[in-house]
């Protein structure tokens, strides 16, 4: 259970700690970058329209990489392409995530044995923290994938323990 | 007056008699191949004379015939030595609205083609297309650099002929 889901007692105050604090504002608002490569990227804007409503998990489009906390990597990354991902994602501000959505994200998809112009596989460029598997994925599945990175985010540290 | 195919071949061969020779099918015949040094001049003719008028180049296109002998290296990759390389040309005339097939085949060693952009402006990425598929290379074209793989792709690695093999790594990325 979340600490806002208290009731506010005692004058509101909220005690909570760094870490549960840090976790929910980034779970809670993961913006997105404005970014979409093939088919996936039209169930992916499927999903933000109104009928499945991204913006209900506070996924909200945005235009550059330096505002934006999440990159979905949705479709087919080609080797021209995959270069100039590399460099977005290295011009987000940290913390920062992946989602991988489809089956060419993860892994080429039907381009795994002749695709001589496709990587095969986001993660032999950068780090991925979910995948979402189809081809495309239906919205539903990549909602599954956010909740997913939003749990994951949950039990994050802001600080390393002491040991 | 719209031609058939044999009538074009005929006032092909009467300018070209060397350069012409019609590829016949079951039916009826199905493309008129050319010598891929004077498709240039063959294209200006069908282009400019009036009684073809062939205005519009639908499509080019390269084909690899691999019509070659293989050459099977010891972990089993292989390549083809000698054979040709096609290319497809599919024209139209928007005003008498006739259409034929052009046909012409370059060694594979050397696939030398004229370029016909000066005749249809739209071949010009087509040619660039063909020639960064295959590596077929058209004379005379005004800017032939790959257009679909990367510009610092491997030198002479051409991803559609048939004995391609991809490289292990582009730009440190592992590829295969």
């Amino acid at each position: 259970m979340s600490f806002l889901e208290t009731d506010f007692v005692d004058e509101n105050i909220v005690v909570t700690n760094v870490n549960d604090l840090f976790n929910w504002a980034r779970l809670s608002s993961l913006w997105q970058m404005s970014f979409g490569l093939a088919c996936c990227a039209i169930e992916m804007m499927a999903t933000s329209a109104s009928h499945y409503d991204f913006d209900r998990f506070g996924v909200i489009p945005r235009p550059s990489p330096r505002q934006a906390d999440i990159i979905i990597i949705s479709g087919t990354v080609t080797l021209k392409m995959a270069l100039r991902i590399k460099r977005l994602y290295e011009q987000m501000p940290d913390p920062k995530y992946i989602i991988s959505m489809g089956s060419c994200a993860n892994s080429g998809g039907p381009y795994w044995e002749h695709g001589y112009h496709v990587l095969k596989g986001i993660d032999r460029v950068i780090p991925v923290d979910v995948y979402v598997p189809g081809c495309p994925p239906r919205p539903e599945a990549l909602l599954e994938g956010l909740l997913k990175l939003q749990e994951k985010i949950r039990n994050e540290r802001v600080a390393k323990p002491n040991s | 007056m719209m031609k058939s195919i044999t009538e074009i071949f005929e006032a092909l061969q009467a300018n070209f008699p060397e350069d012409v020779q019609l590829i016949p099918s079951a039916e009826k015949p199905a493309a008129i191949l050319v010598s891929p040094l004077k498709i240039h001049l063959i294209a200006q003719f069908l282009n400019s004379n009036e009684n073809f008028l062939f205005d519009s180049l639908i499509l080019l296109s390269g084909v690899d015939d691999a019509n070659g002998k293989k050459v099977t290296a010891e972990n089993g990759s292989f390549r083809y030595e000698g054979g040709t390389f096609s290319v497809y040309y599919h024209l139209e005339s928007t005003s008498i609205r006739h259409k034929v097939v052009l046909v012409t085949r370059a060694d594979r060693g050397e696939p030398n083609v004229e370029s016909v952009s000066a005749v249809w402006r739209g071949a010009d990425w087509h040619e660039r297309e063909a020639y960064d598929m295959f590596g077929i290379k058209f004379l005379n074209h005004p800017n032939l650099i790959r257009i679909l793989m990367p510009y610092d792709w491997e030198e002479g690695s051409h991803p559609l002929r048939k004995d391609y093999q991809n490289p292990e790594f582009y730009k440190g990325m592992k590829v295969v």
